[in-house]
């Protein structure tokens, strides 16, 4: 029949208004992580500012700490990044930076631009621990307590919301 | 009492928007003059219980009434009264409020314009417009209130959120909403006329002033959010490709395409189902930038509360709106004929390009946005598409478009002959081609892309001089002024608007090509020189704001080799001891070739800063553009047609004319 392709966009709209209500229901900040309550993976890597030393999540044995994915290109991460600044003035809990595919350059003057809260920066070129931590984008945020055992995966930029009433109770419950 | 009497005049709204809507249908499919004669005085009150509620709501703002929870969650009795104001549409609730104002200024304009319409079709356009405005009141009432009191009232707000605090957005959102709920009218005359079962010229040429006076207001919206992000977000970019600004941006997509569109309906009665779709679908982007904003659906930089039952509520008015209107047009529009025919060289074909050429731009946007909810949807994943994605589409699809715009002014209408073409356009391309391959050498630098990018600019500004000129020397005027006031103002306006892309265009093209960039760490006393200026940071101190402190840089810009300062500029990073949020304050000195950009990042050790500082050859000509494009929109409507039109069908009662020449 002639007629039936005036019916095409209602079709289209049918098929999006399907797609927007299955959306609906999924909150696109929080991903059922199936890392969460598992060890976090293994990995070694250079230092971003030292590339003659390694750092790995075992060095991080016997602490609460966080591991938060950053790029210099990531635009978000400048959103987060002066809440992480103060957390490491009131020293609330040891901050890792995973510097996720950039050019060690760019990572070191981000940092000398934007201020530096981590106690260290591991330098994940490649992406290849990145994906090993199931991360989707930048920045996601991970809380890792003192066994090394992932419980909490902030998705996005941590907002004080997120900070208050979920991150910084669980590192005090962690912390015991 | 004020808030209580606001909510009061919402619930008085909501009926007068229903009683709009039942009543205007009713009488249209009836024929009764007396219902359908009820519709305009219904939707004048419709209005005025809106902007009584919203100047409750203002109200409450601005003598910082904290005994409403809206104003608590974001004013400040320190704030400012300009952004205390502006705080009304600060919230998820008071920017619905403002959009339901909106839509109500609009259907009283249309009330009051459109004394020498049809009856019957006046009714049908009140009566969807009263349907839209129920839906949105209907949610506020039940998902918004604005007016929820707190109970004991609390001392203090919270504050504004400090990257609203700015000028630019005290009118950012008014112009955004403006232009999307303008397309409601573009919207309720295409349903009227699908109902009707009349889609001729003289319906577009109703449509086509409230069609293109939405699209200005859009573009100005989208224009001053751009200019925003540029100056208050401190990193110097000024499009995204963030959701947020995708949906602002796919309503404009669609919306010019329709102007273009209904300028073929009315010249020559073609295109009329792909034009009647084309507003059903620009309308519908607005809806649908709504829920994309406001249900939480997608995550984005510019963040915003979400509540489930807002989603919810807006996706099914969503099926009814949107799904029941392409409905209508899937029964109506097999029915309104084709219209007539058109070589394939001709000025028809190429605007059928160019609409074709934006909507699959549209499509590609839209794809861009909502990919990620696609993936999630299907259990595949989340991901995030960015701009590499949208750079690498939308750019080759516009080039085309922006190349036929050339063109397509100069072709006649039915059949335009190549070689003609060709004759009227020969100089204009070959000055642009000659003049794009020279100038990247005097600006410094030469790149296929920029030379490209010149080109299309150029050639653009070429073909309309070249137009213009040959529309001279036609006229049989005896002077130039005459000549040139024998022009229409709405070729005047289209070629104004023209002008604005190239313009547009022009400064992307520049800044992207011979922007500099410098991130460093300063010291009070030391240099750096970008894009043949100097710089000399001279420290910092604290300065004091009305509800803020901030800290100030002082750099001394000299140009290179010269003694004289030309500029001091002061960029700041500000406390907002309220919600203790810190905001980078840029500070920039305009010019009409060049921007020159700064902006403080964090202290390092001894007293030194890190130091943001950008030379942008040109940035300012995008937000130039965008204004031209703006100007030409107005200049159209200003054009005589529509006033003498009006002017003599008002005593002749008015009846509807058939396909102008």
């Amino acid at each position: 029949m002639k007629g039936l392709k005036y019916a095409i966009p209602l079709v289209l709209f049918a098929a999006l208004v399907a797609f927007l209500a299955v959306g609906l229901t999924r909150d696109p900040r929080e991903v059922p992580s199936p890392f969460i309550g598992k060890p976090a993976p293994q990995f070694k890597l250079t230092e971003l500012a030292a590339p003659e030393r390694t750092f790995g999540p075992e060095d991080m044995r016997g602490k609460v700490w966080l591991l938060n994915v950053w790029a210099s290109w990531c635009v978000s991460c400048r959103v987060e990044h002066p809440l992480l600044v103060d957390m490491s003035k009131q020293a609330l809990v040891p901050i890792v930076g995973l510097d996720y595919k950039d050019k060690r350059a760019d990572g070191l003057q981000w940092l000398a631009t934007h201020g530096d809260p981590y106690r260290l920066s591991a330098y994940d070129d490649e992406g290849k621990v990145g994906i090993d931590f199931g991360v989707y984008g930048v920045p996601e945020t991970f809380v890792i307590d003192k066994q090394g055992v992932i419980r909490y995966k902030q998705i996005g930029p941590i907002t004080k919301e997120a900070l208050d009433k979920t991150i910084l109770p669980l590192v005090r419950k962690l912390n015991g | 009492m004020i808030p209580e009497l606001g909510h009061f005049a919402l619930v008085v709204a909501l009926s007068l928007a229903a009683a709009q809507a039942a009543l205007s249908f009713t009488g249209a499919a009836t024929g009764r003059h007396a219902l359908m004669g009820a519709s305009r005085p219904i939707a004048i009150g419709q209005f005025l219980f809106v902007a009584g509620a919203f100047a409750a709501l203002a109200y409450a703002f601005v003598t910082s009434d904290f005994s409403v929870v809206n104003v608590v969650e974001h004013s400040n009795s320190k704030l400012p009264l300009q952004y205390r104001f502006a705080a009304t549409w600060g919230s998820h609730e008071g920017s619905m409020l403002l959009w339901t104002l909106m839509l109500g200024g609009w259907t009283f304009a249309v009330a009051l314009f459109s004394r020498h319409l049809p009856e019957r079709l006046v009714a049908r356009v009140l009566g969807v417009m009263g349907l839209v405005s129920a839906g949105f009141l209907l949610f506020i009432l039940l998902t918004s209130d604005p007016f929820e009191r707190l109970i004991p009232a609390a001392a203090e707000g919270h504050d504004l959120n400090p990257l609203l605090q700015d000028p630019g957005m005290v009118v950012h959102p008014p112009m955004l909403y403006m232009g999307y709920v303008g397309f409601s009218v573009a919207f309720a005359f295409a349903i009227a006329a699908l109902l009707e079962g009349r889609l001729d010229a003289a319906w577009a040429r109703w449509s086509r002033p409230w069609t293109t006076a939405a699209w200005c207001f859009l573009t100005l919206g989208i224009m001053m959010g751009s200019a925003w992000a540029y100056y208050e977000l401190g990193w110097g970019g000024w499009w995204f490709w963030d959701p947020v600004e995708n949906a602002s941006f796919m309503p404009w997509l669609a919306g010019t395409a329709l102007i273009h569109s209904l300028a073929v309906t009315e010249k020559r009665g073609t295109f009329r189902a792909w034009t009647v779709l084309l507003a059903i679908v620009a309308f519908s982007l607005s809806l649908v930038g709504t829920f994309l904003v406001r249900s939480g659906v997608l995550t984005s930089v510019h963040a915003f509360a979400t509540d489930p039952r807002r989603g919810i509520f807006i996706l099914l008015f969503l099926v009814v709106v949107v799904g029941g209107s392409l409905a209508i047009f899937a029964w109506r529009a097999p029915r309104v004929g084709l219209g007539s025919s058109f070589a394939p060289v001709s000025r028809e074909s190429m605007l059928l390009a160019n609409n074709v050429l934006l909507g699959v731009a549209l499509a590609a946007v839209m794809l861009g946005t909502l990919y990620p909810l696609f993936l999630d949807a299907l259990n595949l994943g989340k991901i995030s598409v960015g701009p590499p994605y949208f750079d690498a589409v939308f750019f080759p699809l516009m080039a085309p478009a922006v190349f036929l715009m050339a063109v397509g002014p100069v072709a006649s209408w039915k059949r335009a002959r190549l070689p003609d073409l060709w004759i009227r356009l020969r100089w204009a391309f070959g000055v642009a081609v000659v003049a794009a391959l020279l100038l990247p050498f005097l600006l410094g630098r030469w790149s296929p892309l920029i030379a490209f990018g010149l080109w299309l600019a150029l050639w653009l500004v070429a073909s309309a001089v070249a137009q213009l000129v040959q529309r001279l020397e036609a006229a049989p005027q005896a002077t130039l002024g005459a000549k040139l006031r024998a022009q229409s103002l709405s070729w005047y306006g289209m070629t104004v608007a023209h002008l604005g892309i190239a313009v547009f265009i022009l400064g992307v093209t520049i800044v992207k090509g011979y922007e500099t960039e410098r991130d460093l760490r300063m010291a009070p006393g030391q240099h750096t020189a970008i894009g043949g200026y100097d710089f000399e940071f001279k420290g910092v101190r604290e300065v004091p704001g009305p509800n803020y402190t901030a800290i100030q840089g002082a750099f001394d810009i000299r140009r290179a080799g010269s003694p004289q300062v030309v500029r001091t500029l002061y960029p700041q990073k500000r406390m907002y001891p309220a919600d203790g949020q810190t905001m980078t304050e840029a500070a920039i000195d305009t010019g009409l070739t060049r921007d020159l950009y700064v902006s403080l990042g964090e202290p390092v050790e001894g007293g030194a800063w890190g130091v943001r500082v950008y030379h942008k050859p040109f940035v300012d000509w995008i937000w130039g553009g965008c204004v031209l494009m703006a100007l030409g929109g107005f200049l159209a409507l200003a054009d005589r047609r529509y006033r003498v039109k009006r002017a003599a069908a008002v005593p002749a009662g008015a009846a509807a004319q058939g396909a102008m020449p």
